[in-house]
């Protein structure tokens, strides 16, 4: 379902010097139409390939102004559906529209901590070059819970050894 | 000066640790490679440069960009990391390396912790047996939580921001300063002094007119699989609806070639069976909500067919045969024309309804969609757009294009240094032995875990062969055990220099040819896609998955293939090689595909190279040389690696000994766990 940007909504990202969806697309599908030349809507973004969206709504989840949106496959899909997300900060919604009108809503959990606030080495340890030839990450400590650095197996099961 | 189009700005660096790509494994590698680089400064005043570039953003690259509905790899306390390389090693039809299996096995728990740490939920189950999601705050796994499991090995999350929250991580442990997105690396290079060992890399930036020649005493390829070098079963708009990642295009296993690298089981690849159209994920369906798979009889066809597995022993004979016999099975219905195969979802959930609250039923609902929305939207859109509800209406389901990948349900990839504690082999000892290159190595370890057999080259997720069923949490752990061997790679060899084989001058003008050869020839036609002089990127990617649907098994011949067919499509890749050099960039989005295409060539002729070798059909299911249908346990339950030559652009394969570290037979006894 290639993703597409709506003219009404799109703002090119206040003139930035990269938008939104450019900045995430992993496949590097976005492009902002500076000057109206590829598209007719200046400062406007588009999906330049769209055969090859992997409709990963990446753009989708992240456009400020909400402005894109996925049409499906036409290539497979009856017109009619939609799949929209709102991204929040610790939760998603979805508003899924049937081709025949059914309407569903869910919203699920996506991160359990504020964004930006992982601390990545706050209370670990610190590696010891004493240890770097042996098993295990830096991570190992007796206080760690069951996370030691590794788990290591039963020893009667390595048969070669 | 700035760059322009047609005349860019050369940006040459030396760092001693360059980590290339950003998906699960580089951010493992990132996060455990700082703590080490800290230790090397304070302990042995080694002080190490270190740059990670990718393609993408990290907030959204590699396969988890879109998110998952499940880690699918969570040993836990009730199983043996043992366990774990014997249920790997039957899934891929016991060629795979228990060391690199087991050594996961016993790391990986430790990343899925860190996850759930850094805000990632998980799905628990409470006392009384009822499942919640992952905002609930029930106690975390490394404090004995229990998880919900969809198998033996999965564990259920709320996976929409899997991938954000573990960059976050990533990009914080190392630091944005040594962070460059939208870099595309196209292209190792080897050292002046030593042909074996690995001395940079270049490639390009999509966004800046800038190519970048990097100078590298150590690298971490870990760019992903390899995604559309068969024609896909949708040829529209739903060409980018692959199964994995479009953007997986086979870098890691051609630069890793080109390099000299030895390459494993590169004949083997991955057929999904998954929800037709979407390739909306199963296992959920399958293990948790208990469904069958059904031929449009409403016959359960692993019933049904259950004595084709005994053709396959012993990997038909497992509680949970091989998933490529799962496929063989299902194939054999769609043959014999008693498809659509279903997947019968409304028999599964008015059975769990009948058991739940309404409550539970709602919370039921809510879960099966969120088993799309978490990682297949796509999948949703067909639903909606064919009015869909799974509890009313079945979905069919169908073997995809086949995918060629290290870190799912498949073992190709590179060759690759395993740990030395768990009884690995050290030497050769085999009839064939002498037809392995005598510079490569003896024996499953070298020195270095995750080093490949090119000195200073290392890989890690979907590049580590003979392995396979890491997925993103085992991708991690692996870029976590690679990074920690490059520090003391770079230690031990802190007086080494690297210094590259090939001028700045010759590197930059190949990366370059295709812009080149636009701004040449443009001119000489009206229509800037139709040119003699040269030939768009798109049209090339045609070409080879018209080549390898039609002779290299894909599903234009129901994954079937013989010597002859190989042969001819092995000539049509050889010019299409030389073709490659005629490709064309308009601008910089069409240097990237062209570059991606270049890999997907390179892949392709491995895997086609592999298949032509191996005189057995290993995966039924993912494909059949019609001309040796059969498994020979007896000569070829063994690796086929091999190593290309980059001047002469001919593979050299051979055979390496398989041994088992654990003992397998215990898959066959009648429930062991």
């Amino acid at each position: 379902m290639p993703t597409y940007v709506r003219t009404d909504k799109c703002d090119g990202c206040k003139g930035q010097d990269k938008t939104a969806c450019m900045y995430i697309c992993p496949h590097d599908l976005m492009k902002l139409d500076k000057d109206g030349s590829e598209t007719g809507h200046a400062m406007r973004a588009f999906n330049q390939e769209p055969e090859q969206c992997w409709e990963c709504y990446s753009c989708v989840k992240i456009c400020p102004q909400q402005a894109i949106e996925a049409r499906h496959y036409a290539d497979i899909v009856p017109l009619g559906g939609s799949v929209q997300p709102l991204r929040g900060t610790d939760s998603i919604m979805w508003t899924i529209k049937f081709r025949n009108g059914t309407l569903k809503r869910f919203k699920f959990p996506i991160r359990t901590t504020p964004e930006g606030s992982i601390d990545p080495y706050g209370g670990k340890p610190k590696a010891a070059m004493a240890n770097i030839a042996a098993t295990g990450f830096f991570t190992g400590s007796a206080d760690g819970g069951v996370t030691k650095g590794y788990r290591a197996g039963n020893p009667a099961e390595l048969i070669r050894k | 000066m700035a760059g322009e189009f047609g005349n860019p700005e050369i940006v040459e660096e030396e760092v001693d640790i360059l980590l290339i790509g950003g998906g699960m494994a580089n951010c493992g590698a990132a996060y455990e490679v700082i703590r080490w680089a800290d230790a090397a400064a304070a302990e042995s005043g080694v002080n190490l440069k270190i740059r990670l570039v990718d393609k993408a953003a990290m907030d959204r690259s590699g396969a988890v960009a879109q998110g998952l509905s499940a880690i699918n790899t969570y040993i836990g306390t009730e199983q043996d990391p043992a366990d774990y390389a014997r249920m790997v090693s039957n899934d891929l039809m016991g060629i795979t390396r228990d060391d690199l299996a087991y050594d996961l096995g016993r790391h990986v728990d430790d990343s899925v912790h860190l996850f759930e740490e850094w805000g990632l939920p998980i799905w628990k189950t409470d006392e009384n047996g009822e499942r919640h999601d992952g905002s609930k705050g029930l106690p975390a796994l490394k404090d004995g939580g229990k998880p919900v499991r969809s198998g033996k090995w999965q564990i259920m999350i709320n996976g929409e921001s899997y991938k954000w929250i573990v960059a976050e991580a990533a990009k914080k442990a190392l630091g944005m300063d040594r962070i460059e997105e939208r870099i595309f690396i196209v292209k190792l290079v080897n050292d002046k002094n030593d042909k074996n060992r690995i001395a940079g890399a270049v490639g390009f930036s999509t966004r800046e007119h800038k190519l970048y020649v990097y100078k590298a005493k150590t690298i971490l390829l870990a760019a992903g699989g390899c995604v559309n070098i068969f024609r896909p079963r949708s040829v529209g708009e739903g060409t980018g609806r692959a199964w994995y990642p479009v953007w997986n295009a086979g870098s890691t296993y051609a630069m890793a070639a080109e390099a000299g690298a030895e390459l494993t089981m590169m004949e083997n690849r991955f057929v999904p069976a998954r929800f037709k159209d979407g390739y909306g994920p199963v296992g959920a369906w399958f293990l948790l909500f208990k469904a069958q798979a059904v031929n449009s009889n409403g016959e359960v066809y692993m019933q049904k067919n259950k004595e084709m597995l005994n053709d396959y022993p012993p990997y038909g004979q497992a509680a949970v045969p091989a998933s490529c016999l799962r496929n063989h099975l299902m194939l054999k219905e769609m043959k014999e024309g008693r498809g659509p195969i279903y997947m019968d979802t409304v028999t599964a959930l008015a059975k769990l309804k009948e058991t739940l609250s309404p409550r539970e039923v709602k919370h039921l609902e809510a879960e099966a969609w969120e088993d799309f929305l978490d990682m297949c939207v796509g999948q949703c859109g067909i639903w909606v757009g064919e009015n869909v509800e799974p509890e009313k209406k079945n979905s069919e389901l169908m073997p995809t294009e086949p995918y060629l990948l290290g870190s799912h349900s498949g073992c190709c990839g590179i060759w690759t240094s395993g740990p030395t504690d768990v009884g690995a082999p050290t030497t050769e000892d085999h009839a064939e032995k002498d037809k392995i290159p005598a510079y490569l190595p003896q024996g499953w370890n070298w020195g270095y875990r995750g080093m490949t057999t090119v000195k200073g080259l290392f890989t890690a997720g979907d590049g580590v062969g003979a392995s396979g069923h890491k997925f993103s949490s085992g991708s991690h752990a692996e870029g976590r055990m690679a990074a920690k061997a490059m520090v003391k790679y770079c230690v031990d060899n802190k007086d080494m220099k690297p210094e590259l084989d090939t001028d700045t001058a010759t590197l930059v003008e190949e990366i370059y040819k295709p812009v080149r050869t636009f701004l040449e020839f443009k001119d000489y036609t009206t229509a800037i896609d139709v040119n003699p002089n040269y030939i768009t990127p798109k049209m090339l990617q045609f070409r080879l998955q018209k080549i390898m649907d039609e002779y290299v098994a894909g599903v234009a011949t129901y994954y079937t293939t013989n010597e002859k067919m190989l042969q001819v499509a092995q000539e049509k890749l050889d010019m299409l090689k030389e073709d490659a050099m005629k490709m064309r960039a308009k601008d910089l989005h069409e240097l990237l595909r062209a570059w991606e295409n270049y890999h997907r060539i390179l892949t392709a002729e491995a895997h086609l190279q592999h298949i032509l070798f191996r005189q057995e059909s290993r995966y039924p299911g993912f494909y059949y040389r019609m001309d040796k249908n059969f498994v020979d346990e007896q000569n070829w339950k063994c690796f086929v690696n091999s190593v290309y030559d980059k001047d002469t652009k001919k593979w050299n394969c051979f055979k390496r000994k398989h041994y088992d570290l654990v003992d397998k037979s215990k898959l066959f006894k009648p429930a062991a766990h």
